[in-house]
Formats: C-alpha cells, sequence, structure tokens
C-alpha cells in the first residue's frame, strides 16, 4: 500500500458533505485523509453484501470517488449458512484518482461470520483493518468452519487491527421498539454494518435512506428498520471509542474529464449500449434470450424498457433464443442474443447458419468459468477460440471485446455497426468480471453516439440480358462485401435464402465446386476486410523493448501493474485489443516492434495461440483460471520477470 | 378477413397459382406426395388475397423442408427442427406478415420437438405444416418418431423398438389451439383444412399425411384406396355427428363414434347393430375450449393399421395470441412511461457532475 497517503487533519475540519445525519452533527474525532482504500464486505449468502457493497459504492460514486468493485458470490443462491462455500462477498476499491481495478488486497474487511473471516483473512495484508461482527462468533459457528478456537480470543489476529462489534446484538437493540419479529430485525444488520462504514468512510447517506424507503416501500415497517438500523451504525462509530478514527478521501475530480457521471456495472451499460444501437440504427431491438448466469441480467433489464420498442423473447432454449433472433433479423430487427458460454454451445449451428444467410446477429457471451457448467459465478476469458472457431465448416465470425464495466456500452454499439454494415453475427465477449463489476462512467450525450443507420434494399439490383429485372440477394456491395438486406414486406424483392450452399449473385442453390471455394473465401473476405481502427500503443517514453498485450476485462490489472513498473522505473510498452476479429491492421508491425510481447489472459493462452499463428511472434502466455481477476502486484511481477528472462 | 390476417396488407390484384410459383426447379423424387401438397398450396395462397411480398416460408431441414424454394415468397431454409423457433422471432416482430413453417415428422418431432411443443404452447401467429411420411427420406430411409414399432430400415434390420408419436395427440397435449389433420392427395379436403388454418388466430397445426415412395411407400395407403378409406377414415366437421363408414339407411355412414358411459372414452360402434341408438353419435364440437374430446379422437387411430383415423379439423379454439400481447405490451409500456427517451435512460439513476 505505498500509495495510501494518511495524513492526519484537524477534527472539525470537516467538508459540508462528509456526513450531517438527521440532527446536528459533527464528527469530533481524528480525521485522517487517504488517497484510497480497498473494502471488503463479506459475509453468508443470506446477509445481503452484495446490497451493502452496491450501497456503499453509490454513495462512493455520488461523491465523486473513482471507484471499482468486485463482487463474488457462490453459485447457489443461499448456500448452507455459516459454511466456506457460502461466502458471499463484495469489494470495493474507491480513491481521490484515477484507478483501474477493484484492488488486490482490502485495507478494511468486514466479515459477518467465522465463515466470511476464514474465506477473506488469507487476501488481508498485515495491518488491514477487520471489523467482525461477534455475534456470530459462537462454539457451533467456529466449528462449522473448522476454527478450533475462536480467532478473535487465540492471538492469531494478532497485525491485524480488529474491530470487535456485537452487530447483531447492537441492531437488535437499535430495533427493539420497531415491533419486528426478531429474525426480521435481524436482517437489518447488514445496514448496521453500512451506517458504521459510512461514517468511517465520511460517505454521503441521504441516497441510502431514499433506496431503502424505495426499496421496501411495500413493506414500511421494514423500511423504517433499515434506515434506523443504518443510522445506528453511523452513530455507534461516531460514540465508540473502538472506532477513534475516521477516514476522508477526496472527489477524484482531476481523474475525471468534464461531464455527468453515473455509476455503472458491465452488464447495465451493455444493455443501454444495445437500446443504443436500436435508437442510432433505427431498428426495432430483439432479444432472444435463455436465462442463465452471468448473461440473465441483461434480459431483465432490456425487458424493462419496452417503451423503447424493445422485444424480449424467454425462449424454451438457447437455441430457441438464437433462432428466434435470426427471424427477427430476417424480418430487420437489431438482433440480438445473449448467454454465456455453454449457451454459446448449443448456439453454434445457428450462428453458422447466420453466417450462410449474411444476416446481423449480435451474440452476446457474458463468459464465466468452463469446460461445461463450470464455475457459473466466476470469470473467466477461455471462450475466445469458441468464439473463433466454434463452428463446423469455414464460418468466420467478427469477435469485439469490452475493457472495462463501462466499456461495455461503446463496444455493444461497436458490435452493432459490424452486424448491420457487413450483414454478419458478431461475438461480444464480455465476462462475468465486467458482468457485475461497477465503474464511474461519463453519460454521452446523444450526439456523441455513432451513426448505424442502414439502407434496406427497396429495388431490384439485377438487369438480364432481355432487360427484366430481379433482385439478386447475393449482389454485394463491392466496397464491404455485404449482400443487401432484403426485409420481407418489400415488393418484387422476394427471395429465398438458406443454409445450403448459394450460388453467388442469385442466391440459388448451387453445389458447384468453384461457386463454393469462391463463397468460402468471399465470406471470409469480407470479414477479414472489416475496417476497424488501428490500436494504440502506450509506450510514455518510447523507450520499451517489451509490449504487454490484452484483451477484455485484463484491462483494468494490466493497465495497473503496468503503471506500478514504470513507476518504479520500468519501461513497459502496452496495448489492449478492442477487435479479435479481424485483428486491427497495423497489429502486425506493432508486435513486430517489440523483442518480447507478453499476452496476460484469464485462459491457458487464446490470444496468445492467436497472435503465434497469424504474426509468426514468440508471444509469450501468463495465465491465470482461477475465476477470479488478476491481482495488479502479482502481474507486475510476473511482466518484469518475462521482459528480462530471454 | 379474420383477425390472424387483418394486419397483413392485402394484394392489389388478383392472383393466381403462378404468382405463388418461383423460377426453380423443384427437386423432389418424381412421384413423391409433396408435389400434390405444393400444387395445393399454391393454387391456395390466391384466394387468401395476401399481398406475395407479406408472405414468408420457414423450413427445417429434410425433402419436405425445401419448399420455401419453390414459393415465389419470402423464404428461409433454416436448419435442422429450428423453423418453428426462427419463425416466432419473425411473426413476433413483424405482425404484418402471414408465416408459413414447413417442417416433416424428424424435422419437427424429433430434432425439433422442443421447439414444436413451445411454439404451439405460446400461441404465435404461425400456420405449421406437417408433412408426415413416417420416415427419414432425405437421410435415405431410416425410420422416424412417427415410424410404427417394428419398422424394418437401414438403421434397424430387426426392426424399430419405440414408440411412435401421434402429432395431433401431441399437439393438443402441448395446448395448441388449432389442430387439423389431412392428407397429400386429397386436394378439395387440404385446401379446406389450409382455410381453416390461415383464419385462425394463433398457431395453427396441419399434419399432412404425405407418400414417399421412395422409402415408404403405400404407407397411408389405407386411407387413400376407395376399397379401404372408407372404413378406415373418420372425417370430422364441426357441428356433424362422427360417423363414418358404408352409408346406412339415413345416407349417413354406418359407423359412429359414441362416448363409452362406463370409461368416458370414445369408442366406434356399429349403427347398424340391433339395440344402437344413432342419436347417441357424438357430434363434433372443434371449438370445445377443452382439448379432452379431440384428444380422445386422436387415440382412435391404430398406429400400425390406420383404421379409424380421424381427418379435419380435430381443435380450433381462441385463445390469447403471444405476438399480439407482445405488441400490446409495447403499446403499454409507452402509456405508462411514455416514448423512450435514450437521454433519459442514460442518464437515469444517481449522477454526479465534474466541472471543466
Ligand atoms: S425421398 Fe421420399 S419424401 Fe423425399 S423427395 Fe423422395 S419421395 Fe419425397
Amino acid at each position: 500500500m505505498t500509495s495510501q497517503v494518511s495524513s492526519p487533519t484537524a477534527p472539525g475540519n470537516q467538508p459540508a458533505s462528509a456526513g450531517v445525519l438527521g440532527e446536528q452533527r459533527q464528527p469530533a474525532k481524528e480525521t485522517k485523509r487517504l488517497d484510497r482504500v480497498i473494502i471488503r464486505f463479506a459475509g453468508d449468502s443470506g446477509d445481503g453484501m452484495q446490497l451493502t457493497g452496491d450501497r456503499f459504492t453509490s454513495e462512493t460514486a455520488s461523491f465523486g470517488n473513482d471507484l471499482s468493485t468486485l463482487p463474488n458470490f457462490p453459485a447457489e443462491i443461499r448456500a448452507p449458512a455459516g459454511t466456506l462455500p457460502g461466502v458471499s462477498s463484495f469489494q470495493l476499491h474507491f480513491a481521490d484518482h484515477d484507478i483501474l481495478t477493484p484492488g488486490d488486497a482490502p485495507n478494511v474487511l468486514v466479515a459477518m461470520n467465522p465463515a466470511a473471516l476464514k474465506a477473506n483473512l488469507a487476501d488481508l495484508p498485515r495491518g488491514a483493518e477487520i471489523i467482525v461482527n461477534t455475534d456470530e462468533f459462537t462454539r457451533r459457528a467456529l466449528q462449522k468452519v473448522g476454527y478450533a478456537a475462536n480467532p478473535l480470543e487465540d492471538g492469531s489476529l494478532e497485525g491485524y487491527s480488529v474491530h470487535p462489534v456485537p452487530l447483531t446484538t447492537l441492531t437488535l437493540e437499535a430495533l427493539k421498539d420497531s415491533g419486528l419479529a426478531r429474525k426480521d430485525a435481524e436482517r437489518a444488520k447488514n445496514m448496521f454494518a453500512l451506517g458504521l462504514l459510512s461514517w468511517m468512510y465520511h460517505r454521503p447517506t441521504e441516497a441510502t435512506e431514499t433506496f431503502l424507503r424505495k426499496k421496501f416501500a411495500k413493506k414500511p415497517d421494514i423500511a423504517e428498520a433499515n434506515v434506523v438500523a443504518y443510522r445506528a451504525g453511523w452513530n455507534f462509530g461516531e460514540t465508540t471509542e473502538d472506532f477513534a478514527v475516521s477516514y476522508e478521501v477526496q472527489p477524484a475530480a482531476s481523474a475525471f474529464p468534464a461531464g455527468t457521471y453515473r455509476n455503472i456495472s458491465g452488464n447495465l451499460a451493455l444493455a443501454y449500449g444495445l437500446i443504443a444501437a436500436s435508437s442510432q440504427s433505427e431498428l426495432p431491438l430483439f432479444l432472444g434470450s435463455y436465462p442463465i448466469t452471468p448473461a440473465s441480467d441483461i434480459l431483465h433489464e432490456l425487458s424493462r424498457h419496452k417503451n423503447f420498442g424493445v422485444r424480449t423473447f424467454q425462449a424454451e432454449d438457447e437455441i430457441a433464443a438464437i433462432g428466434a433472433a435470426l427471424g427477427a433479423a430476417f424480418g430487420g430487427s437489431l438482433a440480438v442474443t445473449t448467454t454465456s458460454g455453454p449457451g454459446v454451445a448449443l448456439k453454434s449451428e445457428t450462428i453458422g447458419l447466420a453466417v450462410s444467410l449474411e444476416l446481423p446477429l449480435l451474440v452476446v457471451d457474458i463468459q464465466r468459468g468452463g469446460p461445461s457448467t463450470g464455475l457459473p459465478t466466476k470469470t473467466e476469458q477461455a471462450d475466445l477460440l469458441q468464439a473463433m472457431y466454434g463452428r463446423n465448416g469455414e464460418a468466420p465470425v467478427p469477435v469485439v471485446a469490452p475493457a472495462t464495466p463501462a466499456d461495455c456500452f461503446a463496444a455493444a454499439m461497436e458490435a452493432a455497426r459490424i452486424a448491420v454494415t457487413y450483414r454478419t453475427p458478431v461475438f461480444l465477449l464480455s465476462d462475468g468480471y465486467l458482468a457485475n463489476g461497477s465503474e464511474p462512467w461519463r453519460i454521452p450525450e446523444l450526439e456523441e453516439l455513432p451513426d448505424l443507420r442502414v439502407q434496406f434494399a427497396t429495388a431490384p439490383n439485377h438487369t438480364a440480358a432481355d432487360g427484366t429485372e430481379s433482385f439478386w440477394p447475393y449482389l454485394r456491395d463491392p466496397e464491404t462485401l455485404a449482400r443487401p438486406w432484403a426485409v420481407p414486406g418489400t415488393p418484387g424483392l422476394e427471395h429465398r435464402i438458406g443454409g445450403i450452399e448459394k450460388q453467388d449473385g442469385t442466391g440459388n442453390i448451387s453445389y458447384d465446386p468453384a461457386n463454393h471455394d469462391f463463397m468460402v473465401r468471399t465470406r471470409q473476405a469480407k470479414i477479414d476486410g472489416i475496417a476497424v481502427p488501428d490500436v494504440v500503443v502506450d509506450n510514455p517514453d518510447g523507450q520499451a523493448d517489451t509490449l504487454v498485450i490484452g484483451w477484455g476485462s485484463t484491462y483494468g490489472p494490466i493497465t495497473a501493474a503496468v503503471r506500478r513498473i514504470r513507476r518504479e522505473g520500468g519501461h513497459i510498452a502496452q496495448t489492449h485489443l478492442r477487435h479479435l476479429n479481424p485483428f486491427p491492421p497495423n497489429l502486425g508491425e506493432v508486435l513486430a516492434g517489440y523483442r518480447r510481447v507478453i499476452v496476460p489472459e484469464m485462459n491457458l493462452g487464446q490470444l496468445a495461440h492467436l497472435l503465434r499463428a497469424k504474426y509468426l511472434v514468440d508471444a509469450r502466455s501468463y495465465t491465470q483460471v482461477t475465476g477470479l481477476p488478476f491481482k495488479a502486484e502479482q502481474l507486475a511481477q510476473a511482466i518484469v520477470k518475462e521482459s528480462v528472462d530471454v | 378477413m379474420s383477425e390472424a390476417l387483418a394486419l397483413v396488407p392485402k394484394a392489389e390484384a388478383q392472383q393466381s397459382m403462378k404468382d405463388f410459383k418461383s423460377d426453380q426447379e423443384v427437386r423432389w423424387c418424381p412421384g413423391c406426395g409433396d408435389y400434390a401438397i405444393l400444387a395445393a398450396v399454391q393454387s391456395f395462397m390466391p384466394e387468401l388475397g395476401l399481398a406475395r411480398e407479406n408472405v414468408v416460408f420457414v423450413s427445417g431441414i429434410g425433402c419436405s423442408s425445401r419448399f420455401p424454394y419453390y414459393m415465389n415468397t419470402y423464404g428461409m431454409h433454416s436448419i435442422h427442427g429450428r423453423a418453428p423457433a426462427i419463425a416466432t422471432g419473425l411473426a413476433a416482430s413483424r405482425r404484418d406478415l402471414s408465416v408459413w413453417v414447413v417442417t416433416g415428422d424428424g424435422d419437427a418431432l424429433s430434432i425439433g420437438g422442443n421447439h414444436l411443443i413451445h411454439a404451439l404452447r405460446r400461441n404465435v401467429n404461425l400456420k405449421i405444416l406437417l408433412f408426415n411420411n413416417r420416415i427419414y427420406g432425405l437421410t435415405k430411409g431410416q425410420y422416424s418418431p412417427t415410424s410404427e414399432i417394428g419398422k424394418i430400415t437401414k438403421s434397424t434390420p430387426m426392426g424399430s423398438l419405440d414408440a411412435p408419436f401421434n402429432p395431433v395427440s401431441l399437439a393438443l397435449g402441448a395446448e395448441a389451439s388449432f389442430v387439423a389433420r389431412t392428407i397429400d392427395s386429397d386436394r378439395k379436403h387440404l385446401q379446406g383444412v389450409l382455410r381453416a388454418a390461415a383464419a385462425h388466430p394463433g398457431t395453427a397445426l396441419v399434419e399432412i399425411y404425405q407418400n414417399c415412395n421412395i422409402f415408404n411407400d403405400g404407407a397411408f395407403d389405407t386411407l387413400k384406396e376407395k376399397g379401404t378409406a372408407q372404413e378406415a377414415l373418420i372425417h370430422l366437421e364441426h357441428g356433424q355427428p362422427i360417423r363414418f363408414g358404408a352409408p346406412a339407411e339415413d345416407g349417413l355412414g354406418s359407423k359412429g363414434v359414441v362416448r363409452d358411459q362406463a370409461t368416458g372414452d370414445l369408442r366406434v360402434v356399429d349403427l347398424t347393430a340391433d339395440g344402437v341408438d344413432v342419436t347417441q353419435v357424438l357430434v363434433h364440437d372443434a371449438h370445445a375450449a377443452s382439448p379432452t374430446t379431440a384428444f380422445a379422437l386422436s387415440r382412435l387411430a391404430d398406429a400400425d393399421t390406420l383404421h379409424h383415423t380421424p381427418i379435419g379439423v380435430l381443435r380450433d379454439v381462441d385463445r390469447p395470441v403471444y405476438d399480439t400481447d407482445m405488441a400490446e405490451q409495447l403499446e403499454q409500456a409507452v402509456v405508462q412511461n411514455g416514448k423512450g427517451d435514450l437521454a433519459k435512460l442514460l442518464a437515469g439513476g444517481d449522477t454526479w457532475t465534474v466541472a471543466g
């Protein structure tokens, strides 16, 4: 934590935004200024840790810090209470400057029970603060996770700054007049913890109270109880002696370009990107989807926006989901299917059909740990080769990947641009880390959005020798090689398309060998010829002879690692790929310009494989498949090691 | 014009069969029952008077699935079993189209079984023509999910082991709102069924018995040949007593379908026998709310001999139509929340401003 600055400021020297709650109340304790903090909330799946983390994030976002989050939860909805597999956590990194990752190691752990402590302790550096709910440290609960002795008492937490807080008791005490049953009252303990942390870090509180009242609008007594618990947590921090210091992390104003910001998760940004693409292309959005983790939130979100003309179709299976989308594409919709790796496997045949039909179709893959069911709630980047090659025959499909949660918005629009311009299915490869993680997003002005309008075919495009006019569905645009998009309802352009090989131009069934050879090469040439921007290399001093190249969600950790290396005086160049098929036109030249190319990936080297095959470059893989994103420090060390070991 | 086609634009001029023939050479085996069905459909379409460009045929894979290539409308020859899913997306997003699915017994009931039952359950505005020849033709003669048990084919040299589906029973079990059966060679009957299907709002399943003269020739001869058809076929007409067989004194069939008082099931009785009361004969009600009787009718047929095979419209009821309701939700959303405003959507939630 070398970058963590702490400078005491005089008590009473508080910014107005720091928690004024209810009555007049000025924190009378010491306040320290920090430049960044990493907090992890951990508890049982039923303890509401994701909600707690979300709220703290919202408070932090509206305060104006830069931030990055990492929710981490089990695949089971409610794993057995108090067990290690049942632990759910939410990590938040916030700072007064521009940050890139949810942080390697928490400075603060909130552990709601022994399981949460045990599951997360190894990630904490010595000196970290641990806030534990002592009420849950019963003999039985300790035994359940294999603690022979109470870690709060046996000295094993020496070196940490432990705050034992009877969170449950205090919550019940605060709610003793609420009239709620004990069980219901107890549930508000996460809000007590949130209140305490909000006091510790001077978070604004109003929005959380509004949020709670809205969330529990149908159960006003529960809403009130949560607000009371939240305030009690705040007051507890302020009055108890155990919490002698509170912390201030200034807004990251200088890290952000001017504009209006909101905090946004990857799946939400992606859903918005699809709606924006529909609006910018003036095509109605059609989503065919089958519920699957971690993609379902996009289906949920789009289902809420029918007033944008969005049709969401929850299909009987993954195949029907993409089938319906393809049918809608034939009819002139901006068609999308959303899924994760196992769903892509089922959709492969239909993606092949879309390649053959040459219709626009977005295939959104929120990657998760594989193979098979794998790790549904954990992240991985191991579907790249599936997206590239997972079909029968020569069936090239463009691949686009977002780099950060907020970037999912722009990446979705870019995928839509390619799909509608080139009349092709396009893969959008996000992942679980981007999907659930969040960060501040500068809300774009509508004028900044790309124009995605397309021309449907309206008239015959071929004249026979005898002068009769007809429509040839496979007569291509010489520039893009895209075929015309003639939607049913257009008179005179009636035509039939299908998965059987088609004659060039007419689109009639053709088994002619030379024609097939031509069509296979033409479909490939169309994808190869897609206009994508050059990659930009970040090589500030121009002295680097090692290039680190990544794609997708590793952007944050790689960039953070590169910054660390540079801070230590190292010279490293970095570039990151949005387009994986086709690759940017200058990529070969860029790669050839470095003595060493390092490719960090959350798979076993899939991008490295593609780069080696295409550019004959000795790309070195650095890989991790733990279901978790890279840690910047570890990655920095690996990059340094790889760059010197010749 | 029925509600089913209310939103589909009409043709400006009178159409003829020729208008619906594409310029593609038809490539089924000579003598295949598909020819008769194609001709029946092509000559039926002008009757609907729909703008040709608003008619779409979607098919899967198999002999019958080549059908769209021969129709001078919009068409898609897709992949095995998936036509109902693809057509669902098209019909749900384009209510101004008349969408037809052409499929076969393997396509619809084996590889695509899931999509078929869900299309029927959803009641999307689709007309599904299921060509049932009780064999795999395109892959050269393996038994299909409608083949009779013990069928000797290349893949079952000692006879097939699995019990067949009765497509009509299956469709009724899948909550179909319209189910009919007809025969390739009976153009008049076929077109009558198509007429009813086209007018039906929602998914219509039409099973068409189709002869594959190469791999399963004569599969439906019992139902086609004069000598046997009279005893084997039960013609269903809404509102008419269900009678068939050689004419009795009143000119109607001498056999009738009655409800067994003891079991509640249906059975065939000889109306000329002593003590049989002709008034007991069931009157066919295609619009009955419950599918129970239609199901019982579908079970009268003997899967091996095809005796007592009902044809005609077994069920035709009104039920909410998926694409209509979907469109209504879209309209409702606009009424409730106003027309989508992108700038407002993007700027929703908690925001903060960084000054330049
Ligand atoms: S194989 Fe049978 S079903 Fe197929 S075209 Fe030939 S006769 Fe018709």
